[in-house]
């Protein structure tokens, strides 16, 4: 029987192209990864399963770490300034306004604020500041900060209120500092969390399930 | 294109006496590069984590001075959730007897399964969540719990003071808690 010889051919690919595609895509995801700035107060934020992305701009910030120290940051450069010079006419504090603008977060007594400005940014270590005075509840200096900044912004839309609190703070820490929001009647705020899936099995998975959004609470 | 000429000149016979150069082919097997690379990539994809924060909405009641102008709620469907030292969870129904008979523990796992049969029985409108944070609890505590409300689509609950006789035993549960932990 004359069966018709097939050409026995070579199972061998060429991989090169594949490699090339590999180590491309790995040099893409390498090149393109941010690496988080090293920040110099060090907070672990909880999770929480609420899916709202956090405003980048136009906030003002308090971070609470784990010591239950409290630091305050703003990004409105112009606001800083204000109340760098309000501060110095009301209290006499005597702090350089640039200075104030161009500190990333504030961590002092207002006592202290001066050689607070005065040491160099790279020195400004969270745990070796005091933070903002907030236990004691009848001199809460975040009450004063949470106004001047109020102050700041009349007329104007307010800025979003940031929290972003350490795991491992302590709720009377977190009470002071809502406390002071309160007090300001500054009532709406929002908290930094990292994100995490709805547990399965809960309405509000039902509820993703279905394919509804998660609703503003 | 992973392959090199090795082939000797024009191809030409040499003479009868001459050896032939064994020809090596320098065709590499590139498999296990590409395995590798990918076996990256997929490393690279997995670890990173994506920074983009997001942010737990609170709003806050503005404190009432005067006691008639407080919310009422309906004794019913009030659950009491106190959140002690270590992660201990506490919670009771209604009112607190005087005996605190209705006084109960609980964690941070079966907290859920209480509110979500508490939420299936009261209908919806009376049912008010509130959360009372002992001095002892930590603020992953309190946020976890904010989240628990948002995990049961729980609209109604509010975050209050604690008060003296339920700090004290919170306090005393936490202790019974801790001391039987170590036997």
């Amino acid at each position: 029987m004359g069966r018709a010889k097939l050409p026995r051919k070579s199972t061998n690919i060429d991989m090169t192209a594949m490699c090339d595609v590999a180590f491309l895509l790995l040099s893409f995801f390498i090149l393109t990864t941010k690496f988080k700035p090293s920040e110099a107060i060090a907070v672990t934020t909880p999770k929480s399963v609420s899916a709202k992305i956090a405003p980048q701009k136009d906030f003002v910030q308090i971070i609470l770490d784990k010591d239950g120290k409290v630091f305050l940051t703003m990004d409105d450069e112009a606001k800083k300034e204000q109340i760098a010079n309000t501060l110095n006419s009301t209290k006499n504090l005597g702090i350089n306004p640039t200075a104030f603008k161009k500190a990333l977060f504030i961590g002092a007594p207002f006592g202290s604020l001066n050689s607070f400005l005065q040491l160099p940014e790279d020195r400004r270590k969270g745990n070796a500041l005091p933070g903002i005075p907030v236990k004691d509840s009848s001199n809460n200096e975040l009450t004063e900060w949470m106004r001047l900044i109020k102050d700041a912004y009349t007329g104007q839309k307010q800025p979003a209120l940031l929290l972003k609190g350490d795991n491992l703070a302590k709720y009377p820490a977190f009470k002071a500092i809502i406390d002071a929001f309160k007090k300001n009647d500054l009532l709406k705020f929002q908290m930094i969390t990292n994100p995490e899936g709805a547990p399965v099995g809960t309405d509000l998975w039902k509820r993703g399930q279905a394919g509804e959004k998660q609703e503003e609470l | 294109m992973a392959e090199m000429d090795t082939s000797s000149g024009g191809g030409h016979k040499k003479g009868p006496g001459v050896k032939k150069g064994k020809k090596l082919s320098t065709r590499v097997d590139l498999t296990p590069m590409v395995d590798l690379g990918f076996l990256l990539i997929t490393f690279f994809i997995f670890t990173t984590t994506m920074s983009q924060a997001t942010a737990m909405r609170l709003f806050l009641p503005k404190d009432a001075d005067k006691p008639e102008d407080q919310n009422k709620a309906k004794e019913s469907g009030v659950i009491t959730i106190l959140l002690g030292k270590d992660n201990h969870v506490f919670y009771y129904e209604g009112i607190l007897d005087n005996n605190a008979s209705n006084f109960k523990s609980s964690n941070f796992h079966d907290i859920r399964q209480v509110l979500i049969n508490k939420k299936a029985r009261t209908p919806e409108k009376d049912m008010v969540v509130v959360i009372k944070p002992s001095n002892d609890c930590t603020y992953k505590n309190v946020v976890d719990m904010l989240d628990e409300m948002a995990i049961n689509i729980l609209k109604r609950y509010a975050l209050v003071d604690i008060s003296e006789p339920e700090a004290k035993l919170v306090q005393i549960s936490d202790q019974s808690a801790a001391a039987s932990g170590q036997n």
